[in-house]
């Protein structure tokens, strides 16, 4: 029984497809849902997603949200979901030696410093990510 | 009477002027259905995260969560999302009227947009911060303001925050509205909001059937910390949403504002060509008559 799989965030539907499994970064490591799935609602970390159809994986980077399933249907709710060609390697880059400078000035119990921190998760999960795809 | 060199010199300037005016009226045409598709995209979202949060406050205990928490006390703060330019009708103004009108001694106010930062500034308004948003609003700027109010509210240093914000109603009609975005209510998740006015559709309303809220979710590490998760993210979309309508109102109160601004210049341009035909005629008319004159002289 296919799985029936929804990417949304709140600038578009990313992803809408039947797929067979589908692996999240979950809280606590991984977290694999195939059908039939009982109903949960967990939260996402920053980190891959996978999923897989007729035996081929596809994948894309996604940010914070939580997941929402229900038997034969789940749905992913995240802030940002880029699949590789959307990933900039020159702008994440950037952006995190921007976000690592600002780090630098602000001390720990600073209102921007998780924030900080935040940003530099992201942009190293975008990172790692495109590498890996490329090597 | 003018002659018709000046008056040549005035159809000329009001031309381009209308030109200009008809360009500004197309661009905002198209950023206006811009903003309303941005606004549409975000439903699939809405609807899942309205989905498990009504599923979820009912689950677990909402008293518990500081964002749900109601306070006594009459610290507000609101955030005003005006314009970054004018020309724009009566848009900015209507709103900051509404603002002022329920501003009370305790009120302190966050500013998108700078045609508010710069209003509330002269009126000596107490500004805590303003946050420039670019055109078209992309999620990742919304989330900052939206960090900022939850810190401001956690911290006990407003017990209500309100946010600003144009209603689009349609092309031709905006309304100033204010809405209140913490403590988040049991209200505000299950209620159809006013300002969903952005798709004829009322799907909003099917998330709230009864057999929806009957689904049993598994909530994974727990109910409590999954809400603890999930309402910054709640607050995130709001935010991002309001500012989208606003934009959607600046962009069609705009269109029309130049529309009818083109139509005036259509209407000077006329004017100004009768007088100018008229004072031609005239001169035509005197040099004739000088003419004549001399011929009979002559004779």
């Amino acid at each position: 029984m296919p799985l029936k799989v929804e990417i949304v965030t709140p600038e578009k539907k990313v992803f809408s497809d039947e797929v067979d499994t589908i692996v999240i970064p979950g809280m606590e490591g991984e977290f694999k849902i195939i059908a039939s799935h009982t109903p949960v609602v967990t939260i996402i970390t920053p980190g891959e997603l996978i999923y897989t159809k007729g035996g081929a994986s596809e994948s894309l980077a996604i940010g914070e949200g939580f997941i929402e399933t229900s038997g034969d249907s789940v749905s992913v709710v995240v802030d940002v979901a880029l699949g590789e060609s959307e990933i900039d390697e020159n702008a994440v880059e950037e952006a995190l030696k921007r976000a690592e400078a600002a780090l630098a000035d602000t001390s720990e119990d600073d209102e921007n410093f998780a924030a900080l921190q935040a940003v530099i998760a992201r942009s190293l999960v975008q990172l790692d990510f495109k590498r890996r795809r490329r090597s | 009477m003018a002659n018709t060199r000046d008056i040549r010199r005035r159809i000329k300037s009001v031309k381009s002027t209308k030109q200009i005016t008809k360009a500004m009226e197309l661009v905002a045409a198209s950023k206006m259905r811009k903003a309303q598709n941005q606004a549409l995209a975000g439903r699939d979202y809405a609807q899942v995260i309205n989905r498990v949060l009504v599923n979820l406050t009912d689950v677990s205990e909402p008293e518990s969560h500081p964002l749900l928490e109601v306070r006594e006390g009459d610290r507000e703060l609101v955030v005003v999302i005006s314009t970054d330019k004018g020309l724009c009708g009566g848009l900015n103004t209507n709103l900051l009227r509404a603002v002022t009108d329920e501003s009370t001694e305790e009120s302190s106010y966050v500013t998108v947009g700078r045609k508010g930062r710069g209003t509330l500034a002269r009126s000596k308004k107490d500004l805590v911060a303003d946050f420039p948003v670019k055109d078209p609003v992309s999620f990742s700027e919304v989330k900052p303001i939206a960090q900022f109010i939850t810190e401001k509210f956690e911290s006990g240093e407003c017990d209500r925050v309100k946010v600003a914000f144009t209603n689009f109603i349609n092309t031709m009609s905006q309304d100033a509205h204010i809405a209140t975005l913490l403590p988040i209510t049991a209200l505000q998740l299950t209620g159809k909001r006013k300002y969903e006015g952005m798709s004829e559709k009322d799907d909003m309303a099917e998330v709230y059937q009864p057999d929806m809220r009957g689904a049993v979710y598994t909530y994974e590490p727990g109910a409590s910390s999954v809400l603890d998760k999930i309402l910054p993210h709640y607050l995130n979309y709001q935010l991002y949403q309001m500012i989208l309508e606003a934009r959607a109102s600046e962009h069609s109160a705009r269109m029309v504002a130049m529309k009818s601004a083109t139509d005036n210049a259509d209407g000077m341009i006329k004017d100004l060509t009768l007088e100018y035909n008229k004072v031609r005629q005239a001169a035509i008319t005197g040099e004739l008559l000088e003419i004549t004159t001399a011929q009979m002289a002559l004779e």
